[in-house]
């Protein structure tokens, strides 16, 4: 444990434009989003002396952000590490309230990416030895994870159905998720292949949204509307940026991530009520169990098998439907936070976890590159 | 009033072509060429300034043996009128690092984790670029 378990809330959170927002701006969906988390925080705009943003489309978030909200924060940070930046981020305002640099922290995204593209949007960074070959990028890079993984464990492109048709099971529970009608996995196996071995049913969904998310000190939470969400860890780690700079394509840097943040909270995975792991991809979810502790490597297919991670299932696992069934504006970090929030606080509605006192949140960046992991508890895991 | 001449020194070690311009030029002579650790006999690709980790600046160039063995692989699917599908693979060269690259020389279906493979210096919109193909027999040791 260090001296960051326990010191800081999620006091709000909000989302804005899930789905398709025809006609809007990254920024105004942001923004939409950090009406509602401020509102949902029972503070404003004025209170907010802290801001993180990152965003796809915009090389200076925080300063575009702040200028179109129209506040001067003390503190800021821009780091970008793809869908995983939000994630750790967290840890950065963690700190910086923590240190007294600020007193209300914001974390903030918003793309439209499914209304101005319709498509994942390109990288406009060349990456030497890699763009020059055209990869499918991203999902190529995540294929070859994926064909590595079948190679060494013997995981089955039905291992990968299992998670995308829990997926689509816990987005049926959840009215705001994108893609909400059943799934099986035939259906899975017989979409087309865009980057063998993975079909189309093994990719995120390009939609667009918001996210926001407002952190306190937990001396301060206690007196915000809504019960405190509190960081119990917080740990991140990158390997690599290109594929083929990956040590071990099936070991992740999530087993750095997630050693550091099961440190801070003094709790292992056996401790961890529901898990929300960025599913970009099929193959993320076991590799994340895998690297998370959940079970050993390898064992991930195995584990998913069967409707194990799917509404009523051993482990709660993507409960809004995730990046696959719910939403995916590119960096879907910030949603992960936000669904574990919702859970901790009961407010989960249909797809309600019963009575979860903590949760495990894990972002993923770049290509497998970036791993940030949080974890969050309600005031009986702050206080066990 | 002493007017002072003023010398701009400039950086010895940046004077001339960077690693990654190097690197082009071997590969423009038909020559693939990467990096290795005098000391520790390491070799490393992409080209650096410096052994990634260790930090050491004792990297000398040598030609690749151009072996290599698929790492892993996955069929990019296109339509046609988009070139069609490719295969593209991580490849282990002999000396160690892995690439990139795309596997030509066979249909894409052929391509497995394992399979041995050799580079070959091509060229792509007019730049040097490297392949890798099948090992014909005998070629593989």
């Amino acid at each position: 444990m260090t001296g960051l378990r326990g010191k800081t809330a999620i006091v709000g959170v909000g989302l804005a434009g899930l789905g398709a927002a025809p006609g809007w701006s990254p920024i105004e969906i942001m923004a939409e989003s950090v009406r509602r988390a401020l509102d949902d925080a029972g503070l404003g705009l004025a209170d907010v002396d802290g801001l993180f943003v990152s965003s796809s489309t915009q090389a200076m978030p925080t300063i575009t952000a702040a200028e179109y909200l129209g506040i001067r924060p003390n503190y800021f940070g821009g780091t970008m590490v793809g869908g995983a930046s939000f994630e750790a981020h967290v840890l950065t305002a963690a700190m910086a309230l923590e240190a007294g640099l600020c007193n209300v922290a914001l974390i903030a995204y918003g793309s439209n990416q499914r209304s101005a593209a319709g498509k994942l949007v390109a990288t406009i960074e060349p990456q030497v030895n890699e763009t020059v070959y055209a990869p499918r990028q991203p999902i190529t890079a995540y294929a070859l994870a994926t064909a590595r993984h079948m190679h060494d464990y013997g995981t089955t492109r039905t291992h990968l159905a299992e998670v995308a048709v829990a997926a689509r099971a816990w987005a049926g529970l959840n009215p705001r998720a994108f893609k909400r009608d059943p799934l099986t996995v035939e259906e899975v196996l017989a979409a087309p292949m865009m980057s063998d071995p993975l079909s189309r049913l093994d990719c995120c969904l390009v939609t667009d949204g918001g996210g926001a998310v407002v952190m306190m000190r937990a001396d301060a939470a206690r007196d915000r509307p809504k019960n405190p969400v509190y960081l119990l860890g917080a740990g991140g780690a990158h390997w690599h940026r290109q594929i083929a700079m990956m040590p071990d394509l099936t070991v992740t840097a999530a087993t750095q991530s997630g050693a550091a943040a099961y440190a801070m909270a003094g709790l292992g995975p056996e401790q961890m009520h529901m898990v929300e792991l960025y599913d970009a991809f099929t193959i993320n979810t076991i590799l994340f169990l895998e690297d998370l502790g959940f079970c050993a490597k390898g064992e991930g297919g195995a584990f998913v098998s069967g409707g194990a991670i799917a509404p009523g299932g051993r482990l709660p696992v993507n409960t809004n439907g995730g990046g696959l069934s719910c939403v995916h504006p590119g960096m879907y970090g910030i949603f992960l936070i936000i669904e574990a929030v919702e859970q901790l606080r009961r407010e989960a509605g249909e797809r309600q976890v019963a009575d979860p006192q903590t949760a495990l949140v894990h972002g993923n960046g770049g290509t497998l590159s970036c791993q940030a992991t949080c974890i969050f508890g309600t005031e009986a895991a702050l206080t066990a | 009033m002493v007017r002072t001449m003023v010398t701009l020194m400039q950086d010895p070690i940046t004077q001339g072509p960077g690693p990654e311009a190097r690197y082009r030029s071997f590969l423009a002579e038909g020559r693939f060429m990467i990096q290795r650790s005098v000391t520790t006999g390491d070799h490393v690709f992409y080209s650096r300034t410096m052994m990634p980790g260790s930090g050491g600046t004792d990297l000398e160039w040598v030609e690749a043996s151009g072996r290599a063995t698929v790492y892993s692989c996955s069929i990019v699917r296109r339509p046609d009128a988009e070139g069609g599908d490719d295969s593209i693979a991580i490849v282990e060269l002999a000396e160690g690092p892995r690439t990139m690259t795309r596997i030509v020389g066979c249909r894409p279906e052929e391509v497995v984790i394992g399979m041995e493979v050799r580079a070959r210096i091509d060229s792509q919109e007019g730049e040097p670029i490297v392949f890798f193909e099948p090992a014909r027999n005998g070629e593989t040791s």
